[in-house]
């Protein structure tokens, strides 16, 4: 008789209990998140044992790619689109709204001004394919960059500028980027790096 | 709840229309809550990134006279060069005598011991000052008044940070992080001269 008892019992488990956990931590994530953001380039920061975080919110990121491709977005869909507007007037350029739309959906691009339209035509993924992100021009000749941020800047002045570069980046291309800066008067800047892992320094 | 239980009673009494288990399986569910938990810890970033602050000078004509001459004695120029390595010097050329140009590196045995000798007094000042913020004697606000008070100082080192073509990014950022570790107040990033260019193809 005692045998019989024992092969009666079920072998369901009781899953209300797990299924609370798992929405429970669901809720968290969810709450607790906000969604990486795809960068046209990996980049892979040096590290530093600074611990300041970075503001989630008007912030113009530059991104600079080992090779030295110098990537630009600034967040916030309206301030793009005004952005851009002001950019083409000053490049004698007309966006149409469409494209002024799909602008506003980039989160960070690296093309020369007079490839845009033809960068804004594009599927997202051919976007990110090389021969079409070439960077943004900043030398002495052609600096847009620097008109990218002084026109960022004069539309929203509380919009802080980031950079985030690759530890490959080679020094004279990052001192190209501070020198552009300190030529529009931007002396206070973000650099950002990941944390070190090693604390060893004390 | 109540009600179910009443249910499932009646329904032992009629023996009829019983068995009918209230129990819902839940596995489908979980199965579902924990693909939706591996979605959103897949696309968040829960850290945010580090930043380090950085404030260069304007790039405006300054005049002579109201440039600041720094003694020689105070200076210390700090020189990247290539495959990581870094090489440092103190004061300037004086009397047709170079300065002892001594290659380092940015493991804390390098450079790392060169500046806290240098910057000793203050390092010690601010670690007693540490001490008193994490015995909650100081509030924060206070702490980083005071800090920058003490690394302000007269005597500190200053340091220019001066990378050749060579240098990386990281080299750089290793640089700005031995300022903050060695709590050195006055630092800036500057061109590097052709004095300096030659001073290290002697040591090479």
């Amino acid at each position: 008789m005692p045998k019989v008892k024992i092969k009666r019992k079920s072998t369901a488990i009781d899953m209300t209990a797990m299924c609370d956990v798992a929405f429970l931590l669901l809720t968290f994530f969810m709450l607790t998140s906000n969604f990486t953001q795809k960068e046209p380039v990996a980049v892979n920061t040096p590290s530093s044992i600074s611990e300041i975080k970075i503001p989630d919110r008007n912030i113009i990121s530059i991104l600079v790619d080992a090779k030295g491709k110098v990537f630009f977005g600034a967040d916030g869909q309206e301030n793009r689109v005004k952005l851009l507007t002001k950019m083409g007037a000053a490049y004698n350029i007309t966006f149409t709204p469409e494209e002024l739309k799909e602008f506003s959906l980039v989160n960070k691009f690296g093309v020369p001004i007079t490839g845009m339209k033809n960068y804004l035509s594009l599927g997202t993924k051919e976007r990110d394919m090389s021969q079409f992100s070439i960077g943004i021009p900043c030398d002495s000749l052609d600096n847009q960059f620097k008109n990218w941020v002084s026109v960022a800047r004069s539309i929203n002045s509380e919009y802080r500028i980031a950079i985030k570069a690759d530890q490959a980046t080679t020094y004279p291309v990052i001192k190209k980027l501070m020198g552009s800066l300190q030529d529009i008067k931007e002396n206070k800047y973000n650099l950002l790096t990941s944390l070190k892992l090693s604390a060893d320094y004390e | 709840m109540s009600e179910v239980a009443q249910d499932n009673n009646q329904g032992k009494k009629k023996g009829k229309t019983k068995k009918m288990s209230t129990r819902v399986d839940f596995t489908p569910m979980v199965d579902l809550g924990f693909l939706l938990i591996t979605f959103f810890m897949l696309a968040t970033t829960l850290s945010k990134p580090q930043t380090m602050e950085i404030a260069m000078p304007s790039k405006d004509k300054i005049s002579d006279e109201d440039q600041t001459k720094i003694k020689a004695s105070r200076a210390v120029t700090i020189l990247l060069g290539k495959d990581n390595k870094v090489f440092y010097y103190e004061g300037t050329r004086e009397n047709n005598v170079d300065p002892v140009l001594v290659q380092s590196d940015f493991s804390p045995k390098g450079i790392r011991q060169f500046l806290i000798k240098k910057n000793y007094d203050i390092m010690v000042k601010v670690r007693e000052l540490k001490a008193k913020k994490v015995s909650q004697k100081l509030s924060d606000k206070d702490f980083e008044k005071q800090r920058d008070e003490i690394i302000a100082d007269k005597k500190a080192p200053i340091i220019l940070i001066k990378g050749t073509i060579e240098s990386s990014y990281k080299n750089l950022i290793d640089a700005l992080d031995e300022m903050a570790i060695c709590n050195i107040g006055r630092y800036a990033i500057v061109d590097i001269t052709p004095f300096d260019l030659d001073l290290m193809s002697k040591k090479l």
